[in-house]
């Protein structure tokens, strides 16, 4: 498929998601790819070599969004993380899968300065731990709040 | 007021002295009428001049500040009527709240409120400042100004159109010509 305003030298999605595939064979799966988008779920021990081989090797420079989602059901969290790279023009989704009752994952922050305030508002909102996060508190809600709004079995209703 | 201080005030402090004078021009300026006298005098001047300069605070908070830009532009231009917007709570007469209030924006919002210098107003504007509106059961929305704040104008509407912020005004430019607060505010 011919490619609108594909950078000089930049690979599409499609080249990328082969590449991560034979580096990662176990811990990734990527489940769709097309020439600007990129979809993988990631293992949660894979997620930071995952993103440091994307940052150094794929140019991978940008973190547009890191989010959370809770599966009440299901018994699990997911974060869902937005990474783009300007110089292929491809953005990724990768989507690590948690255990609600303990939702701890290592930080990216280190990696990408960009995702600080995503994963405070990412924990802040939904309880989701980030390990190795420099600065690990409430940043919407006031502090001292004890409750994680964005989950499932929060009762909403008047508090302040 | 303790005129029986006055052989003694050769030897008081600066600071003793001023307050001792200031309490003794007030107290004497009150129960003399001078004091009610010049408020029945300054007062229509002083409310005509309030009344034409209503500085609003220029804190947009949510979605009806884009009403208030739009109030400020050139097809409404609140201007005319003296709402000329300032960035810094000590010159300004109104404070504008437009918008939801969090609870983490709670504590400074009243804190730009005693920041404002007397005579001071407060208008609640939309929804949201009046009562929560949208955000009737939510978890860090404030359920309206006035649980902080005193309110003297309430402006409904979700957003109020320009019309009805400019009319918001024309009502506290009432409630100032009919406080008539002279030179000491009526203290």
């Amino acid at each position: 498929m011919e490619r609108i305003g594909l950078a000089p030298g930049g690979k599409t999605g499609e080249v990328l998601a082969q590449d991560i595939a034979q580096k990662f064979p176990q811990l990734v799966t990527i489940t769709k790819a097309t020439h600007n988008r990129l979809y993988a779920k990631v293992d949660k021990a894979a997620l930071v070599p995952l993103c440091s081989y994307m940052k150094d090797n794929l140019d991978f420079e940008h973190v547009t969004c890191v989010g959370g989602v809770d599966w009440l059901e299901e018994k699990k969290m997911q974060v869902v993380y937005h990474i783009t790279s300007y110089a292929n023009k491809v953005t990724a989704e990768l989507v690590v899968d948690l255990p609600r009752d303990q939702p701890e994952v290592d930080s990216i922050t280190p990696l990408w300065g960009g995702a600080n305030w995503h994963e405070r508002e990412t924990w802040d909102m939904f309880g989701i731990v980030f390990v190795g996060h420099p600065k690990l508190e409430r940043l919407l809600n006031p502090a001292g709040t004890e409750v994680f709004p964005f989950r499932k079995d929060f009762v909403s209703g008047r508090r302040v | 007021m303790d005129l029986r201080l006055a052989p003694h005030a050769v030897a008081m402090s600066s600071s003793e002295f001023l307050s001792w004078s200031g309490e003794v021009m007030d107290q004497l300026m009150k129960y003399t009428g001078a004091k009610k006298a010049v408020d029945r005098l300054t007062a229509p001047i002083w409310s005509w001049a309030i009344r034409n300069a209503t500085v609003p605070l220029h804190f947009g908070i949510a979605c009806c500040a884009l009403e208030m830009a739009a109030a400020s532009g050139p097809r409404f231009d609140a201007e005319r009527l003296g709402m000329i917007y300032r960035s810094s709570p000590r010159q300004t007469e109104v404070l504008l709240v437009n918008g939801w209030v969090t609870a983490k924006l709670r504590p400074d919002l009243r804190r730009l409120y005693e920041q404002m210098a007397e005579p001071r107003w407060v208008i609640a504007m939309g929804e949201c400042a009046i009562s929560g509106g949208p955000w009737y059961d939510s978890h860090n929305t404030v359920q309206g100004v006035d649980t902080f704040i005193p309110v003297d104008v309430y402006i409904p509407g979700c957003p109020p159109r320009p019309e009805a912020m400019i009319d918001g005004f024309m009502k506290l430019h009432k409630k100032i010509t009919k406080e008539m607060k002279g030179t000491f505010l009526n203290d």
